[in-house]
């Protein structure tokens, strides 16, 4: 089964309730996408905080990432609105 | 090599500048930017919060300034990032540039605050003066002011 250490960032980190966790994830969970679309089932957090995915940015292992980027066992993934610095 | 840091505390551009000088022998330029806290009576604000991803943060400015460093034909360049509580009128970033002519280090600057803008993973959270807070919402402008360095290089053959 494999496992993920996820990471929240701003209003993200708020909704959700917590900066980071490890999940272990069901079988079918291939991509990004799908671990978005699994964790709005999980609790009613989860489900604010991905309400609007066009708000949603996304890194695997501190790279930027899109939806259909593929996840594997150990990944560090982190959600994130866009980005305000500088 | 440029010089990153990602950091709580103040830094001087003074300081900084005469050390990218004293990295950058052969120079005959050096261009800088300070970015403040802003608040104003258009948008007064308590104090500003930066949050970013430690780890990320690091590699995505180190990324930002070696791009920079191979576009522009830079000798040096300095990026130092707050994050934190800050209050109005605080550095918040400071780039700075060194290359053989103005032209060179006044756009490798432009440049790195526009990538940076949108490329290093940090989030701006401002507090108001009745108490509560905002996640500040990234702009369109940024975003196109970002892109356009993408278009302003699809016809060039790279280096300088």
């Amino acid at each position: 089964m494999a496992k993920l250490r996820i990471l929240y960032f701003a209003w993200l980190r708020e909704r959700v309730g917590h900066a980071e966790e490890e999940l272990a994830l069901p079988e079918g969970i291939a991509t990004l996408g799908d671990l978005i679309a699994w964790l709005r089932t999980r609790h009613a957090g989860y489900a604010a905080a991905f309400a609007e995915p066009g708000l949603v940015r996304a890194a695997v292992n501190q790279e930027f990432a899109r939806p259909e980027a593929a996840i594997a066992d150990g990944d560090e993934v982190a959600f994130f609105p866009p980005i305000t610095g500088g | 090599m440029p010089r990153i840091a990602v950091q709580a505390e103040d830094f001087d551009p003074g300081t900084e500048i005469a050390a990218l000088q004293a990295r950058a022998k052969q120079a005959g330029a050096l261009a800088s930017f300070v970015g403040l806290v802003r608040s104003d009576a258009a948008h007064p604000i308590k104090a500003m919060t930066l949050e970013h991803y430690p780890g990320m943060t690091e590699r995505a400015v180190r990324r930002v300034a070696v791009e920079a460093e191979r576009r522009f034909a830079l000798l040096g360049c300095t990026i130092v990032h707050r994050y934190g509580r800050l209050l109005p009128g605080d550095r918040i970033v400071f780039v700075g540039t060194a290359s053989s002519h103005r032209r060179a280090a006044i756009g490798a600057t432009e440049f790195l605050i526009d990538w940076l803008k949108t490329r290093a993973p940090f989030w701006k959270q401002e507090h108001m003066e009745d108490g509560s807070a905002r996640w500040v919402a990234a702009l369109a402008q940024d975003e196109a002011d970002a892109e356009r360095w993408m278009a302003n290089t699809a016809g060039q053959s790279g280096g300088c």
